[in-house]
């Protein structure tokens, strides 16, 4: 699982990429394909509301990896992802506003909604994009900070901090539902009309966000494989595994999953910040707990622990809701439990055993027969 | 010189006094045993001595004067504290060499790594392993991945928990000839363990715990002539 890279700390991370991508040659093609939709979004222009779903999925697809860094690699389940998703969300939406406002002199329904003359201080600077993008990433990592120091230092684990983070989301739910709030409240934030002065809904625009998606997948992949190929990733793996056992070897425990939870929540953010502008929408739904287990669903779908299975429960998942949430909206919720018990029973490793039957038939035994969350490091002594 | 002295030592579960006022030191140089019934607070011992436990009162102190009851687990490590535990704890989801690569901590110099890995799969004769799965590995292989995790830290003080229980005789002989390699005159080492002749051929001395206290502490010719030793170990 961890791969035969074994490279000193010394080598500067490019020089990590080939090696990291080549012990994992699903991964790799997978990286390939999601470059080869970037190309051919642009080369084939296929109709707006497809490209529009290529570039959601590529959303939901690095919100799912974020999550599997912390999961399946470090074991710590978050049921409150979709947090650090919409703080990249909200912001996106206030820089969109913001923007629109200044480029259009239009005032934003919310403007009107909340009574305001002009936009408050705390908008300052916001129709900055660079600094929209410094604000979502740095509060996202802030939040995480002090969330993840104060549960990590008194460690708080396993099955109390997933309940924590999804109080934690909820919590922040129900602030944003608030109007006083000043973020669109029940409503949220819609009719963002100009991105970098384009018109919103123009081919070129949807194109444009879309392959950003689809560029940033690509990167975060590879920039968490080689993460995870590196001694790192042995130490993420062994934290997860055995953690005391770890801290007895010298480690700081604390330190290390504080750095890869900061590093997951500001890759969710970048997911929130890129899937705002493509739905045109922000509200405080994106903060319900159900999508923030739906996320931990994606992954575990997918097969947890492996990045490429997170890219692909994210993907097979939302597809496939794209696809009945129009055909038959009703049923989702039952098809959706379906899957998971199919998955948790069949495929204790997720999709991806699917995959690994197919390429290796002769060793037809799955990986392993719990799946990676129901192992537990047992306790020492 | 003492390279690790317990002192006045009581560990506390809720009414239970599992160590009650012990005293140990152990000298750099020294393989010391500790023996005992089950339940004498052995393990204990180490937990205390490696952070896992905080004891009551009492203090443990390194031969630098670094009190270990003041720090935690990690600190306690990268002072030069290293322990194999009872039970094999190896990493299963990673390689021999990548265990023994955690076994060098986070203060290892990264050139010296690959040195002290090498130097680990040699004595521990676990070369022809070095891309396994620990979890693959047999029980007595799992006891001397740990022991080699240990040693490429290159410790001052060593704590080895029962590192024979469930060996073969085979395999118990050649974990004590590791243990003899693993003595150094800047180092102490303290071992756990039930199996009498397997003392009798790793330590120079050995401290008898009972109930929390020590019991007898000296010779092992001495020990087994000892009355109370041999009421302990006989009574039961
Ligand atoms: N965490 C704990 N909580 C309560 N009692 C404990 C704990 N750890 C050990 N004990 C008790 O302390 C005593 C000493 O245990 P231990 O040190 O494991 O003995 P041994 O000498 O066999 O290694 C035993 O009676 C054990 O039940
Ligand atoms: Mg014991």
């Amino acid at each position: 699982m961890s791969g035969a890279v074994d490279l000193s700390p010394r080598v500067p991370a490019v020089r990590r990429i080939g090696p990291a991508l080549g012990s994992d040659p699903l991964l790799a093609s997978l990286v390939v394909l999601v470059l080869a939709a970037a190309l051919g979004l642009v080369l084939l222009q296929p109709a707006p509301y497809l490209v529009n779903m290529v570039g959601q999925l590529a959303a939901f697809a690095i919100l799912a990896v974020s999550l599997d860094l912390v999961w399946g690699y470090l074991g710590i389940l978050s049921l409150g992802h979709g947090l650090f998703f919409a703080i990249g969300g909200y912001v996106c939406a206030m820089h969109l506003l913001a923007h629109a406002y200044a480029v259009t002199g239009t005032a934003p329904d919310l403007m009107q909604f909340m009574g305001w003359k002009s936009l408050p201080a705390y908008w300052t600077g916001l129709t900055s994009a660079p600094y929209a993008l410094v604000l979502a990433l740095g509060l996202a990592a802030a939040v995480a900070f002090v969330f993840g120091l104060a549960s990590f230092r008194s460690r708080v684990n396993g099955v109390y901090f997933s309940i924590i983070s999804q109080a934690l989301v909820y919590v922040a739910m129900l602030l944003m539902f608030r109007n006083d709030t000043g973020l669109g409240g029940n409503n949220g934030m819609t009719g963002f009309s100009v991105l970098f002065g384009w018109p919103m809904g123009s081919p070129g625009v949807v194109t444009g966000l879309a392959v950003a998606a689809l560029l940033t997948l690509a990167g975060v992949l590879v920039g968490a494989k080689v993460l995870v190929a590196s001694p790192i990733g042995r130490r993420m793996l062994a934290c997860r595994d055995d953690e005391a056992r770890l801290r007895t070897l010298g480690y700081s425990t604390t330190r290390l999953k504080l750095g890869i939870w900061c590093l997951s929540a500001v890759i969710a953010a970048l997911a929130g910040l890129l899937y705002v502008p493509q739905v045109g929408i922000i509200n405080p739904r994106v903060l319900s707990p159900d999508l923030s287990i739906e996320i931990a669903v994606w992954v575990a779908i997918g097969g947890m622990g492996r990045l490429g299975g997170a890219v692909i429960g994210a993907v097979a998942v939302n597809a496939l809701k794209f696809w009945l949430s129009a055909a038959m909206p009703e049923a989702w919720p039952f098809i959706l439990s379906g899957l998971v018990l199919a998955v948790v029973l069949g495929l204790p490793n997720g999709l991806l055993d699917l995959a690994a039957l197919r390429l290796r038939p002769a060793s037809l035994k799955p990986t392993s027969l719990k799946p990676t969350w129901l192992r537990r490091g047992g306790g020492l002594r | 010189m003492s390279a690790l002295v317990v002192d006045s030592l009581s560990v506390v579960f809720g009414a239970f006094r599992a160590l009650d006022g012990l005293s140990l030191a152990v000298d750099a140089g020294e393989v010391r045993a500790v023996i005992g019934p089950n339940g004498a607070g052995k393990t204990t011992l180490l937990d205390a001595i490696t952070g896992i436990t905080r004891p009551r009162s009492g203090r443990i102190v390194l031969g630098d004067g670094l009190d270990l009851t003041q720090h935690g687990e990690a600190a306690i490590a990268r002072a030069g504290v290293r322990r194999k535990f009872q039970k094999p704890s190896v990493f299963p989801a990673l390689t021999v060499r990548e265990n023994l690569s955690l076994g060098c901590g986070p203060g290892c110099p990264p050139g010296a790594q690959a040195d002290r890995i090498a130097a680990a799969l040699a004595e521990t004769g676990l070369e022809a392993r070095a891309g396994a799965l620990a979890g693959a590995l047999a029980h007595g292989e799992k006891q001397w991945l740990e022991i080699g995790m240990v040693l490429a830290s290159e410790p001052r003080v060593i704590l080895l928990d029962e590192p024979v229980a469930g060996l073969s005789d085979a395999e118990t002989a050649r974990t004590a000839e590791l243990i003899a390699t693993l003595r150094r005159p800047d180092r102490a080492i303290l071992v756990i363990e039930h199996d009498m002749a397997f003392v009798e051929a790793v330590a120079d001395r050995v401290t008898v715990l009972h109930e929390g206290r020590t019991l007898f502490e000296g010779g092992m010719a001495a020990a087994r002539a000892d009355a109370r030793v041999i009421e302990v170990f006989l009574g039961r």
